[in-house]
């Protein structure tokens, strides 16, 4: 296990030692003590290293995250795991706004409650977070999956292209282009996989499933209410 | 009955062109779409003069005497600035908009020329990478194609806050040119008429952006340039709000400059001329004492060489080129002449990036029509158009006796108009006045 204090060490010396890393290190655990809302925290990982930071962070932490498995014993900022591309990131406590933002592959857990614009332009990435979703979560969500166990806020899935969203409890109204679609046994099975995978209980039976209508893929003058 | 022709007088305030637009609106109810950029005629480097050499002024002997060109971007915090042998990059133009042939063709020439080009939205192509020297990498609102291996072998990161043609708004790329390798990259479904946001995902304000900036630099190590591309709306705070989030590089960008798709209310209608927003760009960094710590590179409009010499009296580092650089590979050529008729245009007047039907090959992804761009001829076009460039811009240098062409400076411009002397902030001609000015 490597120690870092990152109120003796900076952040762009942690970053600087982890980007070192070789893909077969043996320095494969790492233990980040005092982050005190630092930005930017272990951001640009790119070997399958466990990174375990004691304490809030700030933003972007994790970002752009390849390979790494990135877990936050505190609350993070805005954009945790902005861009992942894959490994695990994981959350103990709340995510403020975007988080998951664009994120191309991996898994987000967010085991508390995360802020708006949970999961916005996701392109691939699994999202899963414990409690509840801010408003305008899943904005212009690409593809992946977001899981929200909780309740989600208002415009959930506003200009949704082919991501799936699960929410367990209740939601607010629907944004521009996002219906409710048939919750089959085989999207239960999947989400069934993905909590598992996160680490995640919950009761499946409470679980609805949205998506896109696809009205608004191509320009027609019958659609333009919805961009009003 | 004969119609006595004399007596047809067109109305000012309905041309054909508006008669024609407000039919099409009627017909389809949908706003116009187009490529290509502003139409509309607005003040510009036209309306500029050198005053060259005189009695008070040393010329210096054309190909004789040096006039350097070189320019180095992005020096502020980056332990890797750009180095290029000439003052003019080519703007970021998508993998989407325009086809992997035009793309390769552009990095050909600006690694001949030991220059820079620029992704765009979409991502980065293997075609571009490989035959660009200097790359820069755009991080837009999309975040189409966006990975870190690509931020890491690019040699300068663009965040682009906005574009000239749209300042405010975001991309589009319609259905026709959403192919499975377009698609592909950008994690969408074939064939949909795709819009990207007009903000960010993951930060909001100039605050927040000085921080993402810190994290774009702590994943790249701290070794590429940060530049901040602005649409030209109000360059005496944007470009202040830049420097202050932390930008190596402001990269602005007039109304003038070009698109592959936009509304056609937007491109006419919205941002200010490349002339003033260069002026009040310089202003604002000269106010902050970071003209040239924090290079200046213009876009929107740039032709010729003269346009180059003008934008760097005014206090740019360096010019950037996107319609002119398709132009150069063959837009609005007149050949394929049947072709141009087919998509309801004519060469000269063509701005049908949008449909993907370009009848020479540049902003297209049929395969038939790409094949009428030769990368490999379409390089040696525009490499000769920026060579033309380089020398008109030294001559003119030469002629105000400059040794370098970052030493032109406004003292050496006369405006023809009191609007371009008022935006330019330089001498109405044969006048020593410049308005607004006591």
């Amino acid at each position: 296990m490597t120690s870092v204090d990152l109120s003796a060490s900076s952040v762009r010396e942690l970053n600087a030692r982890l980007h070192a890393l070789p893909a077969d290190t043996n320095e494969t655990a790492w233990r980040i003590a005092e982050p005190r809302g630092a930005h930017a925290v272990a951001a640009g990982l790119t070997v399958p290293v466990s990174v375990e930071i004691d304490g809030h962070v700030g933003y972007y932490c994790g970002g752009m995250n390849q390979a790494a498995s990135v877990t936050i014993n505190g609350h993070c900022g805005t954009g945790v795991a902005e861009n992942m591309m894959s490994g695990t990131i994981r959350v103990r406590g709340n995510a403020s706004q975007c988080a998951g933002a664009s994120g191309h592959g991996g898994l987000l857990v967010i085991e508390g409650d995360a802020g708006p614009r949970c999961g916005i332009s996701m392109k691939g990435v699994d999202i899963v977070v414990g409690g509840s979703v801010g408003h305008m979560s899943a904005f212009m969500a690409q593809s992946g999956t977001l899981a929200v166990c909780g309740d989600a806020g208002e415009d959930l899935g506003d200009s949704i292209y082919e991501a799936t969203l699960y929410v367990g409890g209740g939601v607010g109204r629907l944004g521009a282009d996002c219906v409710e679609k048939e919750m089959t046994t085989r999207h239960r099975e999947m989400l069934s996989a993905l909590l598992e995978r996160a680490g995640v209980e919950a009761d499946l039976s409470t679980f609805r499933r949205f998506g896109s209508a696809r009205r608004l893929y191509h320009f027609h003058v019958d659609n333009a209410d919805a961009y009003r | 009955m004969s119609v006595d022709r004399r007596t047809l007088r067109p109305s000012a305030t309905f041309p054909d062109h508006v008669l024609a637009e407000i039919h099409r609106a009627a017909d389809r109810g949908v706003y116009e779409i187009r490529g290509f950029g502003t139409k509309r005629h607005l003040p510009g480097f036209d309306d500029l003069l050198f005053l060259g050499a005189s009695m008070s002024r040393y010329p210096l002997e054309g190909y004789r005497e040096r006039c350097d060109t070189d320019v180095v971007l992005g020096d502020r915090f980056a332990s890797r600035p750009v180095e290029l042998a000439i003052p003019i990059t080519v703007a970021g133009m998508s993998f989407g908009a325009l086809g992997a042939n035009a793309k390769e063709a552009i990095g050909r020439a600006c690694t001949a020329m030991g220059t820079s080009s620029t992704t765009g939205d979409g991502g980065m192509t293997e075609e571009e990478r490989r035959s660009s020297k200097t790359l820069v990498y755009q991080v837009l609102p999309s975040r189409y194609g966006m990975n870190p291996d690509d931020l890491r072998r690019a040699d300068a990161i663009e965040i682009v806050v906005g574009q000239g043609a749209k300042p405010g708004g975001g991309g589009m790329l319609l259905g026709q040119k959403i192919t499975e390798r377009v698609a592909g990259m950008r994690d969408l479904p074939v064939g949909i008429d795709q819009r990207s946001a007009c903000r960010h995902p993951d930060w909001t304000g100039p605050d927040d952006l000085a921080i993402k900036i810190r994290e774009l630099r702590e994943i790249t190590d701290w070794e590429k340039p940060v530049y901040i591309k602005i649409g030209a709306s109000r360059p005496q705070y944007d470009v202040p709000l830049a420097v202050k989030a932390g930008a190596d590089v402001v990269v602005l960008d007039g109304m003038q400059g070009g698109t592959a798709a936009t509304q056609d209310v937007f491109i006419e209608h919205v941002g200010i001329p490349t002339l003033p927003a260069v002026r009040r760009a310089v202003e604002a960094l000269q106010e902050l004492d970071m003209h040239r710590k924090v290079q200046l590179v213009v876009s929107g409009g740039i032709r010729t060489g003269a346009d180059v010499a003008k934008a760097l009296a005014l206090g740019a580092d360096a010019v950037s080129i996107g319609s002119a650089a398709m132009v150069a590979l063959g837009c609005n050529r007149p050949v394929h002449v049947e072709d141009y008729h087919a998509i309801g245009t004519e060469p000269g007047a063509c701005h049908h990036c949008h449909t993907g039907r370009c009848p020479v090959g540049v902003t297209t992804q049929d395969a038939d029509l790409e094949a009428r761009l030769d990368p490999e001829q379409g390089a040696r076009r525009l490499r000769n158009y920026l060579t033309v460039m380089v020398l008109e811009l030294q001559t003119i240098a030469r002629a105000n006796g400059k040794s370098h062409v970052l030493n032109l400076e406004p003292e050496d411009l006369v405006a023809l108009t009191v609007e371009a002397a008022a935006m330019a902030g330089v001498p109405l001609a044969g006048t020593d006045w410049i308005p607004g000015r006591e």
